[in-house]
């Protein structure tokens, strides 16, 4: 495992932080979901060492968080906090903290140029970061987080202000780098990104772990919540019929153009059973059959109880 | 992870704060606090001129008047202040800025990321104080005429009294900027401190000896070429010899910086409730 909490509560005074958080965060792109002020700033800050938990405790590629000097040679973390340096250009930004890491001068221009191409602001990296835009100094900031090139890369709301462009190649960038077999955490609030980017989720709400796992799998852990399933077939009638005649459907939709339905059942697998008989009688003609809610959303909407300060 | 990387990081951190002291949107304060007493002395030397041939050189003079102005004036304000706007600013001032989380995210110890912000300080410092010290015995002596001025500094006590300024000011800059860069990691606000931190300073000279011992204005007193008399009030007491001032002042700093990579490597980031 990269990653792991240990019972880890975190109180600020009298406030909580987070609680009781025990976690295994494997290799790969992992996403931490959750509303403002759920908790994941506090967990990637716990992680990183910039506060120390209150109990339990954490490690990072079997690294504590508080000796800096051996975890930040294999971790890079992008802050939420918008503020830089006074003065810095982009290019001096990066080849100062560069330069903190204890690398020397071709080698600081090497990593710094690489990083600059990454994020893609070759062109901008001569002018001072008090000039960029909110996307370039988002893009700054993530090219310090790469610059050194580590093995975990923890990355608090990255795609904030990026413009979509930006958005997509930005992703593709922290892609290839789970690809290659390191780790790459990711908080959001925005669901639909968070879709986009992750292996893997962790929703956090009011401090603690509602979830964890792969995205279906957290899906699948939820028993008691029926699944909804997308069929679009030529006879949704004798479909939504057949289906109400079972105890584990709970509910059944017809779409607007009477050509498709959208079916609750708890019991995903008989449902397809049902389906499948349907169709070898020749009953119906199915067109599409999909799973309508195996995204982070609908799980997240379930976990969470509503979609309260989440951007869809 | 080595020795010599430790000090390739210190380095680095210590040029990336340097340049910072000297050359930000902080740096004109600094200058100005250390252009005073040059001022002062320009002005001095401006009147004197105007005088002209009426004037009798008088070193011996200008020598105690530059006692008293060095030792109530430069090294109680000028430096006392310069020292609280650097050395309490290099952490606070990141806290401030919001940034001092980049810092913390780099593979370097907390306190030696302190001890190059301390030395960066100290080269400032150093440099601006000592510059301003160097500026104003140019400037007290230049209406004596050449000829005097130079065969004091040749054949007198001139540069060895010039010698013993430098060496006080370095040692100012050392004990107030580790007093001041540490209580820039405690406190949210050092200014108010060091406004505590001046007026124990100031009624030293009406302390009992014993008292005197704890600040920094009685070593570095005991160290200055020229005694100057402190008023009709003053309590008495011998002078810290320099085999006492100058090691006590730097145990003293060393076992303050002690304490601030103590508090240094514990500290958080938490801006907003700052």
């Amino acid at each position: 495992m990269s990653i792991e909490f240990a019972g880890v509560s975190k109180f600020y005074g009298e406030v909580l932080g987070v609680s009781r958080i025990s976690l295994a965060i494997p290799p790969g792109l992992t996403s931490l979901v959750g509303p403002n002020g759920s908790g994941k700033t506090t967990l990637m800050n716990l992680m990183t060492g910039l506060i120390q938990p209150s109990r339990g405790t954490i490690s990072v590629l079997g690294l504590s968080p508080h000796d800096p000097e051996r975890l930040f040679r294999k971790v890079g973390y992008c802050a939420q906090h918008d503020s830089f340096p006074r003065g810095m250009t982009g290019r001096s930004f990066l080849e100062s903290f560069l330069s903190i890491h204890g690398y020397d001068a071709a080698e600081r221009r090497r990593l710094a140029d690489a990083a600059i191409e990454k994020v893609g602001l070759a062109a901008a990296a001569h002018r001072k970061v008090a000039g960029y835009s909110k996307g370039m100094r988002q893009r700054i900031k993530l090219a310090l987080a790469l610059a050194a090139e580590p093995e975990v890369l923890v990355l608090d709301e990255p795609l904030n202000g990026l413009d979509p462009l930006a958005r997509s190649e930005v992703i593709a960038l922290f892609r290839e780098y789970a690809a290659a077999g390191r780790s790459v955490i990711v908080s959001s609030h925005i669901l639909h990104e968070v879709d986009l980017i992750s292996d893997r989720v962790i929703i956090v709400r009011n401090g603690s772990v509602a979830a964890e796992g792969e995205i279906a799998g957290v899906r699948s852990e939820i028993e008691s919540r029926p699944h909804q399933i997308l069929v679009r077939c030529d006879r949704p009638e004798t479909l939504a019929a057949r289906a109400f005649e079972q105890d584990h459907v709970v509910e059944v939709a017809m779409h607007n153009d009477r050509a498709g339905l959208l079916v609750s059942t708890r019991d995903a697998e008989g449902f397809y059973v049902l389906l499948g008989g349907l169709v070898l009688d020749g009953a119906i003609r199915v067109e599409s059959v999909a799973p309508a809610d195996e995204d982070v959303h609908a799980v997240y909407r379930y976990l969470v109880g509503s979609d309260e300060g989440v951007v869809s | 992870m080595t020795g010599a990387t430790r000090l390739r990081q210190a380095v680095a951190v210590a040029r990336v704060e340097l340049r910072r002291i000297l050359f930000s949107r902080r740096s004109p304060a600094l200058y100005l606090v250390a252009l005073l007493p040059g001022l002062l002395l320009g002005a001095r030397a401006l009147a004197l001129a105007i005088q002209g041939e009426q004037r009798a050189p008088d070193i011996a003079g200008a020598t105690t008047a530059w006692a008293v102005i060095y030792q109530t004036f430069v090294m109680r304000f000028v430096i006392f202040f310069g020292c609280v706007g650097v050395f309490g600013n290099l952490i606070r001032g990141d806290v401030v800025d919001k940034t001092l989380h980049y810092f913390f995210l780099v593979p370097v110890r907390r306190d030696v990321l302190l001890a190059g912000r301390y030395v960066a300080g100290l080269i400032a410092t150093t440099l601006v104080f000592c510059g301003s010290v160097l500026a104003c015995l140019f400037l007290l002596y230049l209406p004596d005429g050449r000829g005097p001025a130079l065969e004091y500094f040749t054949n007198g006590p001139g540069l060895a009294q010039a010698g013993g300024y430098l060496g006080v000011t370095i040692l100012a800059c050392v004990g107030y900027g580790g007093l001041f860069a540490v209580l820039g990691i405690f406190l949210r606000n050092p200014s108010i401190a060091a406004v505590g931190v001046l007026g124990w300073e100031s009624i030293n000279f009406l302390l009992p000896a014993f008292l005197k011992r704890f600040s920094v204005v009685y070593y570095l007193q005991s160290l200055c070429p020229v005694p100057v008399a402190e008023g009709p009030l003053a309590v008495i007491a011998a002078p810290a010899s320099p085999w006492v001032a100058i090691p006590g002042l730097l145990v003293v700093t060393a076992a303050l910086l002690a304490v601030g990579s103590w508090k240094i490597r514990r500290m958080e980031i938490a801006y907003t409730s700052d």
